[in-house]
């Protein structure tokens, strides 16, 4: 059979023009900057550059402008670009208990050293649509107050001083990459953390739900949130010594959960870890729950049979730029598998019908 | 060509040159006049780091994400080679970083100290400083509540 593959370019290029035009929107309206989505939209740049994968203002506000506001989209075009870039190296692992912190707050210790910080928080607005933003106006300055110069010390190093929480064991190994080798199970966590951390915030946010709805609960308390900035350092080997060549903002979440001991440990918390790149607080508890409720083997709990226990489940959902491509993909010319389905239904309903006339006939006969 | 720095010296150099804004380093480096004559070992070149974290802030490391990073080294007419790795894309900047970091192994290394590092060095504080203020202007005071007539 004979398929039509030609005649689109036309109807396409025109799409395409259309596209830019309704993308540009009504003219009379001025044209948004890249610096506008970059200062103004900082949030949406943080979750394109954290599911992106890629750690570059400038290049997600482009995305976003781009893709008219789609984010998956806006995640898509930055992982294109990712795959272009030459990879120089790997970081030294960023120390955050270094983190200059915008924000730092505990659910566990209300006297935590270094204090709850509340940083530019939407917690305790009233969630009321704000009609002076509708207005162009000028912002006040935020209070200022004396900053604390040393570093703000991580809250599991208390209940490690006690022997109360897990330790996490210190190494150095090279963690595997699933950018450069593809996924296989079981994962180690290396390996689930970054899967977890360009994985789609809803698709995460709804697993971490899922375990505090009681699939796998592991009762999950944020022993510490914490936003802010890093050096990111990398030794560089015509020098020889290691320099900072960056800085990134970073959300992390340790979470502090049950643990009943086992016959050789005694009963103490256990971890959850989020790390993401950003202010992306929704997601770095998200993926703290989650990575928590993945180590259920080694922390020798039961299988539930919860989904957020299923690794590879998990991993192999969270993906919103594979599951995307996949999704959409059912919509792009498939006649020539819709042509051989119809054939193959219309044959089976001719079969039916041939098949009735003669049982009919039949009785028709006795 | 002057050797009295160390490897933290360079260190601090270079880390300063690769987190500043382009705007401002261009302006100063503009600024302060100098124009050696280079030839590129490597031209400026855009490319990745993968940045690491460890788990729960202090394990076994793992693949955070990547960051873009542009990278360049030249040589000075005398031979003296500059590295420039700055974080962003921008070629022009990774190309000012690797001749500032040439000029300071010579003696043109206070002239650049003063005009571009010092400056840069500078206002950097005083933004980390000002973030870090409003921070702690965030910060709860809990005090307790009196109850009841005890």
């Amino acid at each position: 059979m004979y398929v039509a593959v030609k005649g689109g370019e036309r109807a396409i290029e025109n799409a395409h023009a259309w596209l830019a035009e309704e993308r540009r929107g009504d003219k009379n309206v001025s044209e948004l900057s890249l610096a506008q989505i970059r200062e103004q939209l900082s949030l949406a740049v943080n979750r394109v550059m954290a599911e992106g994968s890629l750690y570059d203002p400038d290049l997600a506000a482009l995305a976003i402008k781009q893709s008219r506001g789609d984010l998956i989209e806006a995640i898509f075009l930055i992982r294109a670009y990712r795959t272009t870039l030459p990879r120089f190296g790997c970081s030294q692992a960023v120390k955050t208990g270094d983190m200059a912190c915008d924000r730092r707050i505990s659910a566990t210790f209300k006297d935590a050293p270094g204090g709850q910080v509340l940083g530019p928080t939407f917690d305790y607005t009233h969630r009321l649509l704000d009609f002076k933003l509708a207005a162009e106006g000028e912002v006040p300055d935020a209070p200022v107050a004396k900053p604390r110069k040393e570093a703000t010390p991580h809250i599991t190093e208390f209940l490690q001083g006690e022997d109360i929480i897990e330790r996490e064991p210190s190494s150095d190994a090279v963690p595997g990459d699933l950018t450069r080798e593809p996924m296989s199970y079981p994962a180690d966590r290396a390996v689930r953390l970054q899967s977890l951390t360009r994985g789609d915030e809803g698709f995460i946010l709804g697993m971490a739900y899922s375990t505090q709805r009681g699939y796998a609960r592991n009762h999950a308390f944020v022993g510490e949130l914490r936003i802010g900035t890093v050096p990111v350092e990398m030794e560089i080997p015509e020098l020889g010594f290691a320099i900072e060549i960056g800085e990134v903002e970073l959300t992390e979440c340790e979470t502090v959960n049950q643990f009943k001991g086992s016959k050789t440990v005694p009963p103490q918390f256990t971890r959850g870890y989020g790390l993401v790149f950003g202010q992306s607080e929704r997601k770095s508890i998200a993926m703290a729950l989650v990575d928590r409720a993945l180590r259920w083997e080694e922390l020798g709990e039961d299988n539930l049979g919860a989904p957020a226990q299923d690794e590879e489940f998990v991993l192999s959902h969270a993906d919103n730029i594979q599951a995307t491509g996949f999704l959409e993909h059912i919509k792009l010319p498939h006649y020539v598998d819709f042509q051989s389905e119809l054939e193959l239904v219309r044959k089976l309903r001719r079969e039916a019908a041939e098949l009735s006339e003669t049982l009919a006939a039949r009785e028709a006969a006795q | 060509m002057n050797t009295t720095f160390s490897a933290e010296d360079r260190k601090g150099w270079m880390s300063l040159l690769a987190t500043a804004d382009e705007a401002r380093l261009t302006e100063l480096w503009q600024d302060c006049g100098a124009n050696p004559v280079c030839e590129f070992l490597r031209a400026p070149e855009a490319g990745g780091v993968m940045v690491r974290g460890r788990m729960g802030g202090s394990g076994a490391p793992f693949n955070l994400g990547e960051m873009t990073v542009t990278r360049c080294a030249l040589s000075l007419e005398d031979g003296t080679v500059g590295h420039g790795y700055v974080q962003g894309r921008s070629k022009a900047k990774a190309e000012i970083a690797a001749k500032v970091d040439a000029l300071m192994q010579t003696a043109a290394a206070g002239v650049l100290r003063d005009a571009v590092l010092a400056p840069l060095a500078a206002e950097r504080q005083v933004q980390k400083d000002l973030r870090a203020a409003k921070a702690a202007a965030t910060k709860v005071e809990f005090f307790t509540m009196v109850r009841g007539e005890d």
